[in-house]
């Protein structure tokens, strides 16, 4: 029963579902009316009226904390953040606020949210338009962190966060809006579970939001090359599928953890560490930027950039000793 | 306005003010005692003393399920809109049975049962939040209200532009309270504070401004209950500016030496709260025997609890990995 739908209409129709089947649902941010920046809300405004799908200030702290506050209230707020860069305009409202709400308060609250955070590189968006924040927040208790990258996941990971009764920042990356894939409405994934894309022996290579489709992609290559790696997209950061990456890497013995974020404090360092830790002998490697800012201009935006060139070559020198 | 008749009525009401003040009075006295003497509060406390008015005045106007969301120096406005005063002190002391299991503390006192959905501890983080909660209420067609209150401070924080405006662009079933000290910390408000401050910044954005004597607890209740019928109505959101004065130090381990000799005792003297209410039904025809067992009850009941609560045990260690969130637990994730 699968239907061809693109990444950003993947997420539209699971959200347009969830509205339809439950009245709580609403949302909120810049320009939803007009669609928002990337087409995310096309046409959700005529099918569900101004009150549920609410044209906001350019208020990003109003936005974040009236979606809590709704949220204390029994409703289950969609939060649109318009760049990931912007929600640090909201950084007190998310962190000290939405995350600590049910815990500080001795469970009598829930925060049940979705906080929509398109993130990542996008040609030529320069230095506040671009970046890939997301292990910032899996390092706040309270949160759960996901980050799709193929359109199936974009509808069946929305779906679960839309269905949580935690609050879930969600990374939808802004390269891939355009990206066609098969949507099986049917089926359902769970948070917390990673996707294997690619069955191997010799290395695994873990990655997560569009650098699991460059990953992906350097899986094929080096199996052009006899090498064969195991291609593990996390989906969410917290929680993360140890369990899959912990067994794959007990069968291949080489790890590489690949993402677009800047390599220092980036989120590969945590999956680096844990598997050290789980599977003594494992020879591991990180890629990610280097701890630079990313540029307007295109070669310089490119220095930023983990490659497939990149991932496959750190497998062929892992794997060539 | 009263009429032939209701002099009863008036008379309770205005008992019923004391009543409560007196009870936030002497909540926070042996709250103070519980820090300082007996080292059983263990984390700072911020005491209303000098502001029961504004707890009690505006309280007295809700309904038990309208919403509240107050400030770190929110006992007062706690233990008026409902709370237990037992699960209060149990909160204070970090014990079971506290009104937050004891994760919470004297900054993030709530009681979800009577609508306290929070005292919070960054100044102004309640106004966002606040608005939301009357934008959910109006979105399910609610006939609540949600009741912000937040100090004089606050007013020169980005998330006060931010909800207000939200509040009127959306015309939110709401009732800000800037409950006005004049200290933003240990510092003069005034002196930080360009133009002419709160009600003119409220009124800039269209909201409808009261101020009142917010040591005068009559008014201020006379004020609320006109603001709360109003919202209530659908009219929008409205701003309440009552003007009142800390007279402890900013937590009570501050002993305040940066205010100008005599001041504090100048308040304390000529303009407590407690004591105008006194004076006003002494001159309503209130025996003082009468007003010293209001006192004395208040001062009993609270010292009993607080006794109570001492003797509650802690909570069980594994709660510091309960209602944290489901998905991603740290109950379970243990690799």
């Amino acid at each position: 029963m699968a239907e061809k739908m693109t990444y950003v209409e993947a997420s539209r129709e699971a959200l347009r579902e969830a509205m339809q089947a439950d009245e709580t649902v609403w949302c909120l941010g810049e320009d939803l009316g007009r669609g928002s920046v990337f087409g995310q809300y096309l046409g959700l405004q005529e099918a569900f009226g101004p009150d549920r799908v609410v044209d906001t200030p350019i208020s990003e702290a109003a936005i974040m904390g009236a979606a809590l506050g709704a949220a204390m209230v029994g409703t289950r707020p969609v939060v649109e953040m318009r760049f990931s860069d912007f929600a640090l305009c909201a950084t007190d409202e998310l962190v000290n606020q939405i995350a600590k709400a049910r815990f500080m308060f001795g469970g009598q609250s829930r925060a049940a949210m979705v906080i929509r955070k398109p993130t990542g590189m996008w040609r030529s968006s320069a230095a506040q338009h671009s970046q890939s924040l997301e292990s910032w927040y899996t390092h706040i208790p309270g949160l759960v962190v996901v980050c799709p990258s193929t359109p199936q996941d974009n509808y069946s990971l929305m779906k679960a966060a839309i269905a949580a009764d935690d609050p879930v920042v969600y990374f939808e990356h802004k390269n891939i809006w355009g990206m066609e894939g098969e949507v099986d409405r049917s089926l359902a994934v769970e948070i917390g579970k990673a996707a294997i894309r690619r069955v191997g022996e010799d290395v695994t290579i873990v990655s997560w939001s569009d650098t699991a489709n460059l990953a992906e992609q350097a899986g094929a290559r080096l199996a052009e090359e006899g090498i064969s790696a195991e291609v593990i997209d996390l989906r969410s950061l917290w929680p993360w599928d140890k369990a899959a990456v912990r067994a794959s890497v007990a069968k291949t013995g080489r790890l590489i953890v690949a993402h677009e974020s800047v390599r220092v404090g980036g989120f590969g360092g945590e999956v680096a560490a844990t598997i050290a830790e789980a599977v003594p002998g494992a020879r591991i490697r990180r890629l990610g930027a280097p701890r630079s800012l990313i540029a307007y201009a295109p070669n310089l935006e490119d220095q930023m950039r983990v490659t497939v060139d990149m991932i496959a070559q750190a497998a062929r020198e892992m794997t060539n000793d | 306005m009263s009429e032939p008749g209701d002099d009863g009525d008036n008379r309770a009401r205005s008992i019923a003010l004391l009543r409560m003040m007196e009870r936030i009075r002497a909540f926070e006295e042996q709250a103070i005692l519980a820090a300082e003497r007996d080292r059983l509060v263990l984390g700072a406390i911020h005491p209303s003393i000098g502001q029961e008015a504004c707890a009690a005045g505006i309280m007295q106007a809700l309904r038990r399920d309208d919403i509240l969301l107050a400030t770190h120096r929110g006992h007062g406005h706690t233990l008026a809109k409902g709370a237990d005063p037992l699960a209060m002190f149990r909160e204070l002391l970090g014990r079971a049975g506290g009104c937050c299991g004891g994760k919470g503390g004297s900054m993030h006192i709530a009681d979800f049962n009577v609508g306290m959905l929070g005292a919070n501890g960054v100044v102004g983080a309640n106004i966002t939040i606040g608005a939301g909660a009357a934008h959910g209420l109006k979105l399910m067609g609610s006939d609540r209200i949600a009741v912000d209150i937040f100090g004089d401070g606050a007013v020169n924080r980005g998330p006060f532009l931010e909800g207000l405006n939200w509040a009127a662009v959306y015309a939110l079933p709401v009732l800000f309270v800037c409950e006005d000290n004049q200290w933003s910390a240990t510092t003069r408000t005034r002196t930080v504070t360009a133009g002419e401050g709160a009600g003119a910044r409220a009124a800039a954005m269209g909201l409808p401004v009261t101020t009142v004597d917010g040591n005068n607890v009559e008014e201020v209740a006379a004020a609320a209950d006109e603001m709360v019928a109003r919202i209530r109505a659908g009219n929008g959101p409205e701003f309440l500016h009552a003007i009142t004065y800390r007279q402890t130090g900013h937590t009570s381990f501050d002993k305040a030496a940066y205010r100008p000799e005599g001041e504090a005792e100048r308040h304390k003297m000529e303009d407590d709260p407690i004591a105008r209410q006194r004076a006003f039904l002494a001159g309503m025809g209130v025996r003082s025997a009468e007003l010293e067992t209001i006192h004395a009850e208040a001062q009993a009941e609270m010292a009993a609890l607080l006794k109570e609560a001492a003797a509650t045990p802690f909570p069980p260690d594994d709660t510091a990995f309960t209602d944290v969130q489901d998905i991603g637990s740290p109950a379970k994730e243990a690799f």
